[in-house]
């Protein structure tokens, strides 16, 4: 059961998104985001549904895919336009005893709720069509070229981490089942006893994964890993004239949503 | 290659005292040779082989590495390049998410200009017969696929020494051939210095030349023929003994007469049906 987990949700794919350069796609994203918070009124939102629909369109990705990914985020989505709704002072349109409902609020609310949605699609967006690799090889260049000092450390630390997820769901596997076979059980009882049969199971996990991270730094010690620096990399992003192409987009969408904010 | 001169090593514990390891060792392996260290838990052999790239440091004595002194704070990482490392457990030693880019690892670590680090990672994992698996993640690899792997991330940084920490203790018999195999291929076709350390009798004997450790020192070293041929010497030590000179000993006991240096289970045919 625990190997159905897929992290990061990769969807394979040979479209235009997908070739684009990591590095393109991590700030264009950052770009998008400060168009779609930009956007404040109709006309905004409208150039943002048109935008983000068109990068759907152009990665290839189902928007059965992307909505099934928003399904976590319903509670927060409902939430969220339900405080607007109900909270917002302004010309009532509906009122039923203490619950009024405002022109202000209902604006309000579905813009709030259009701009969670539309963030957490492009984000998504983002994780569908790059591999982990890529995308940490993306996070490191964007942050040294921020000049953040541990940019190396971090993408290291996200690598191996990737690495290892497989490897420790499956020893997860193995000692359940072997807790399981020695009558551990898992399932029935309420939340505290079922967070304390957790025990069993957390504890000889976390000691394998110390031996695992001592036999590991030994390993890296020994193929003389020492940081960041004097490092090269074997495989190095290249940015073409699709990545411009992109920069000239996204840079368009943002000139565009400031225009409709002010004028 | 690798001179050891007098080797100690003090592993410290919690209590302020110490544990004597290594008891002055006296060691020399030529280049191109193939050395089986064997000996059970505790006799030091791991300890003596992570004293060979410098992961562990001298407490008195000293490991000379292709004239380069391990104790060297500016050698270390020249010693670590040329001395490379393959330890037991394939899983803890994979970094990358496939297997290129793992064995990428190392040539990226020297500063190895991109270009010419894809033709050592090719190469490597040509040696090892696992240029087919390039794009495959760790993970799904067969735990002496794994190992290969892990021998090709090595080979990619042309070490001149490859130290085998236990590589098949974690392997079925299938596993163990494969990395067996290769072992010998690397040594035999390419040259390279290996130290194999192993619980496995019947890959001493594939060695040149097999060293038995005890207590923190070598108390035996000769050919695998003048080793395995003390076989009360050997149980003395709580040590296998290869199965065919088990045989041939239990057969010249009940009368039957046989040459002393039978190894493999074809000498043993020849030998029994001349």
């Amino acid at each position: 059961m625990l190997r159905d987990i897929t992290i990061g949700q990769y969807i394979p794919g040979t479209s235009l998104v997908h070739k684009l350069d990591p590095r393109t796609k991590i700030i264009s994203l950052v770009l998008y985001m400060i168009g779609l918070f930009l956007a404040n009124n109709f006309r905004g939102y409208l150039l943002v549904t048109f935008f983000t629909v068109g990068i759907i369109l152009l990665s290839q990705i189902s928007f059965l895919t992307i909505i099934k990914g928003m399904r976590p985020l319903m509670i927060i989505i409902i939430l969220t336009l339900g405080m607007h709704l109900f909270l917002t002072k302004g010309d009532p349109l509906w009122q039923w005893g203490i619950f009024k409902i405002s022109e202000q609020g209902l604006r309000q609310g579905i813009f709030m709720v259009l701009r969670l949605i539309y963030l957490v699609t492009i984000t998504s967006l983002l994780t569908l069509t790059t591999t982990p690799i890529a995308l940490t090889d993306g996070i490191e260049k964007v942050l040294k070229l921020l000049f953040i000092p541990i940019a190396h450390e971090l993408a290291m630390m996200m690598t191996i981490a990737l690495r290892f997820i497989p490897t420790l769901i499956e020893e997860t596997d193995k000692i359940m089942k072997a807790q399981m076979a020695r009558g551990a059980d898992f399932e029935s009882g309420g939340l505290l006893s079922r967070a304390k049969s957790l025990i069993p199971l957390l504890v000889p996990l976390f000691l394998s994964s110390f031996r695992r991270a001592d036999d590991l730094a030994m390993a890296m010690e020994a193929r003389c890993y020492r940081g960041g620096e004097n490092r090269t990399r074997m495989k190095q992003l290249v940015m073409g004239s699709r990545d411009y192409f992109a920069f000239i987009l996204v840079g368009f969408f943002v000139v565009t949503t400031i225009y409709t904010r002010y004028w | 290659m690798i001179k050891v001169n007098n080797l100690e090593h003090r592993y410290c514990n919690s209590q302020g005292g110490y544990k004597q390891a290594l008891k002055g060792v006296n060691l020399q392996i030529k280049q191109g040779e193939f050395v089986a260290v064997i000996g059970h838990n505790g006799s030091g052999k791991s300890t003596l082989a992570k004293h060979f790239n410098a992961l562990l440091l001298p407490f008195s004595g000293a490991v000379i590495v292709n004239e380069l002194d391990t104790r060297e704070a500016e050698l270390l990482w020249k010693v670590r390049q040329q001395v490379g490392m393959v330890f037991q457990n394939p899983d803890n030693q994979l970094i990358a998410t496939i297997v290129e880019d793992d064995v990428a690892f190392g040539p990226e670590n020297l500063g190895v200009e991109p270009v010419k680090i894809r033709q050592l990672v090719d190469d490597a994992l040509e040696s090892v017969g696992m240029r087919d698996y390039l794009q495959k993640a760790p993970h799904l690899l067969s735990g002496g696929q794994k190992q290969r792997v892990a021998i090709a991330g090595i080979i990619a940084m042309r070490p001149k020494v490859l130290v085998l920490d236990e590589p098949t203790a974690m392997l079925d018999p299938a596993g163990r051939k494969e990395v067996m195999d290769t072992v010998i291929k690397l040594n035999r076709e390419e040259g390279l210095t290996v130290v194999h350390i192993t619980h496995f009798m019947e890959e001493a004997i594939l060695a040149d030349r097999v060293i038995v450790m005890e207590e923190g020192a070598i108390v035996m070293d000769g050919s695998p023929r003048e080793i395995f041929g003390q076989i009360k010497k050997i149980k003395d030590l709580r040590l296998d003994v290869p199965p065919m000179m088990e045989l041939r000993d239990s057969l010249c006991r009940e009368g039957v007469n046989l040459p002393k240096d039978i190894l493999t289970v074809d000498e043993m045919v020849v030998a029994l049906c001349p």
